[in-house]
């Protein structure tokens, strides 16, 4: 199962390959990654999507608490949660109609065109990664040149939150 | 105004510090300056790794955290092996490494190598000192993390111009404060409750009990535990000690090498009390046909060993010794188990350790030579492989802390250099480190530092002239194939004597005592040669993956 973890770590050097190094050694695969200052100045955010068993995932999010440097770490998938990431897709789209279905396309998903060359076309899309991986197939027919994402970041619907203080 | 060196060194004495082991080189320098007029007393070793073993035979002989230090580069990489060891063992040291000066830093610089980097998986937590401002507070957080919680090494990488700068000195507050670090050292009562009355209920309960009785100094409280309600206490290799070994409800070791009525008892067990331990591979066997039939109660403070391996009844979270207190302070009535420990009696009677006794020079009885000698008042380091199995199993280890092995990482070569460390942590007893050939001449050169300073240790050498417990698994599962595990003789008697160090070769077992006894009198260091039974193998055994109560080499059942 895909679990989404929220991660709040010091803003350190450092920190990224502690968390990164222990997933590695601990055979774990992570699926996305994003990072990112947060609304305590000096500490970060880490979003980390993993698959695995829970058993496994309650093994590393117990690692990763005995990391000093990692302040609190949160299972999102246990709750109620809103989850974005962002894409740009550079798909190739020469004048004429191809040009003009991508466009279509593009307004279904609700992606904005952020760039227009003769030859390219670049999509900038947001939200749940089924949703991005969609727009991407859709777009292969076309010819994407470049496909970029951010990686999932994700926070608790509702007044709860993911705060310091283990 | 002060150096960062002075700063060190003043913070170092701070934190109660009284020996460092070192080995100094360039970007150090200024490091050992201001040590050559400082009271705190520095070890020259021969090899850093040496100093990292050294430092953790410190800590475990005396509970302290114990301190290394060596040079950037190749200095600090010969420390790893000592810093995994510890790590793997749960030891508080702080290691302290030199590190190219920060404008040069990520450079490829000569003598850098990414220490903090390299450290990462095998420290508790590790610092790359860029400020000589940052230093007195990263000494005072290493050693906090170090020695609290489940303890473990910490490293500090300290750049050359970072030990150079002169700065005003500002007073490092006395509590440290880190909000991502926090360990739980209460249980928590309602699990407390629950596990006492899983005791009240059990038939056929049994203790096994781990390094975190002797890191947690509760083995008085264990003790107790024990007695007051009438439960057997297995211990893991790193338990060894915690319970004294001629205790009549202690069993023993359990696991690959454990004895038969401990792995009897496991099996058998309704109620397995898990306290500081981690459910190893070498314990558990195949882990599903571990304790098959027992719940599982599990006392550690660190959170994450609870359940890693075995699927546990009762967790309970704290530090072992405020646990064991909160039990016995919970005790309602004491519990007698009779059939159980009646049982178990008949086992011990009836599989007894063996101890071949046919007039020639058999390792168990050299052990069990010692043990008669210094009745438990000694310290005894061992190396690893069969000298340390033979020493575990026939040596009755009556104290704490007076059994130091690389249980975890298995480190050949570190039960000299850590023999050393514990002679300054037990200047009051003997000191062994029972060794065998291979393993010995993993650090031998530490003879040098041994000579150097007097420093007591007897060096027990059980020689095969193999690799012995390799030579063992060839035998036994590699059908006689003896690939690359015999050893020429060596003459390690002339070895100590090129370094001024005393020794007598042994070679039959009316000679033991009375070479054991000269080892004693002299009051230097002093190699022991025995010459053993070159295939003597370690019994009983439970091969790899099987089900521990399937052993060879045991009494028929």
């Amino acid at each position: 199962m895909k679990h989404t973890l929220s991660v709040l770590v010091e803003d350190r050097a450092g920190v990224l390959s502690r968390v990164t190094g222990l997933f590695s050694r601990r055979g774990f695969n992570i699926e996305s990654l994003a990072v990112g200052p947060c609304e305590e100045p000096g500490m970060s955010r880490i979003t980390i999507v993993v698959v695995g068993d829970d058993e496994k995932v309650e093994q590393i999010m117990k690692q990763l608490n005995k990391l000093i440097d990692v302040i609190k770490v949160s299972d999102l998938s246990d709750n109620e949660r809103v989850e974005r990431e962002l894409a740009l897709i550079k798909v190739t789209a020469e004048m004429g109609t191809s040009r003009l279905e991508i466009m279509q396309i593009a307004e279904i998903f609700r992606a904005q065109i952020v760039d227009v060359s003769p030859k390219s076309l670049i999509l900038q899309v947001i939200g749940e990664t089924e949703k991005i991986e969609a727009l991407e197939k859709l777009l292969r027919q076309y010819g994407v040149k470049e496909f970029v994402r951010t990686g999932t970041v994700g926070i608790l619907r509702g007044s709860k939150i993911v705060s310091g203080g283990k | 105004m002060k150096t960062g060196a002075k700063i060190l060194v003043e913070s170092l004495q701070r934190e109660g510090t009284e020996i460092i082991f070192g080995y100094p080189g360039g970007v150090v320098l200024p490091i050992y300056d201001e040590l050559y007029d400082s009271s705190l007393r520095h070890i020259l070793v021969r090899h850093e790794q040496a100093a990292a073993h050294a430092a953790d035979g410190y800590a475990r002989a005396s509970g302290r955290v114990g301190v290394c230090l060596a040079t950037s580069g190749p200095g600090a990489c010969n420390l790893v092996t000592g810093i995994a060891t510890a790590y793997m063992d749960s030891i508080p040291i702080v290691a302290l490494t030199g590190q190219v000066p920060t404008n040069l830093l990520g450079n490829d610089a000569f003598q850098e190598s990414d220490i903090t980097g390299i450290t990462m998986p095998i420290t508790k937590h590790n610092y790359l000192v860029k400020k000589t401002e940052d230093l007195g507070r990263v000494v005072k957080e290493a050693f906090y993390v170090a020695g609290t919680g489940r303890p473990g090494p910490v490293l500090i990488d300290i750049p050359k111009d970072v030990s150079t700068t002169s700065i005003k000195e500002t007073p490092v507050p006395d509590k440290v404060v880190m909000r991502g670090y926090n360990p739980t050292y209460t249980g928590h009562k309602r699990q407390i409750e629950k596990a006492l009355q899983l005791i009240a209920t059990a038939e056929r309960p049994v203790i096994y009990a781990g390094g975190g009785v002797v890191l947690s100094n509760a083995s008085g409280e264990l003790v107790r535990v024990a007695t007051e309600l009438g439960i057997p206490v297995t211990t893991t290799l790193m338990g060894l000690g915690c319970i004294p070994g001629d205790h009549p409800l202690n069993l023993g070791m359990l696991g690959m090498h454990g004895t038969e009525y401990a792995n009897f008892a496991i099996t058998e067990s309704d109620l397995l009390i898990a306290i500081g331990v981690r459910f190893d591979d070498r314990v558990t066997g195949k882990t599903e046909t571990f304790a098959p039939h027992a719940k599982i109660i599990h006392i550690d403070i660190d959170p994450a060993e609870i359940g890693k391996n075995k699927r546990v009844d009762v967790p309970i979270v704290g530090d072992v010794r405020s646990v064991l207190a909160d039990m016995l302070s919970l005790l309602k009535k004491n519990g007698v188990h009779e059939a159980w420990i009646r049982k178990i009696k008949h086992w011990k009677q009836h599989h007894p350790l063996k101890c071949p006794d046919d007039g020639r020079l058999h390792p168990q009885y050299i052990i069990r030579q010692m043990n008669e000698l210094v009745d438990g008042n000694a310290v005894v380091v061992s190396e690893v492989g069969q000298n340390q199995m033979w020493t575990a199993q026939h040596f009755c280890f009556k104290h704490p802390r007076t059994w130091i092995t690389s249980g975890g990482l298995g480190t050949m070569g570190y039960g000299f250099p850590a023999a050393i460390g514990a002679t300054f942590a037990r200047p009051d007893v003997p000191v062994f480190d029972v060794a065998g050939d291979g393993s010995i001449q993993m650090n031998i050169q530490e003879m040098g530092t041994a000579a150097q300073y007097n420093i007591p240790v007897k060096i027990v050498i059980l020689n095969n002239m193999f690799l012995g417990m390799v030579r063992q698994w060839q035998e036994l599962f590699y059908d006689r194939r003896y690939s690359y595990t015999e050893l020429p003789p060596v003459e390690f008697v002339k070895i100590a004597n090129a370094y001024g160090i005393e020794g007598i070769k042994v070679e039959s077992p009316e000679d033991v005592m009375p070479a054991l006894k000269a080892a004693m009198d002299c009051n230097g260091p002093f190699v022991l040669d025995f010459r053993i039974e070159r295939e003597e193998n370690v019994f009983p055994m439970v091969p790899a993956g099987a089900a521990i109560n399937e052993m060879i080499g045991g009494h028929p059942r």
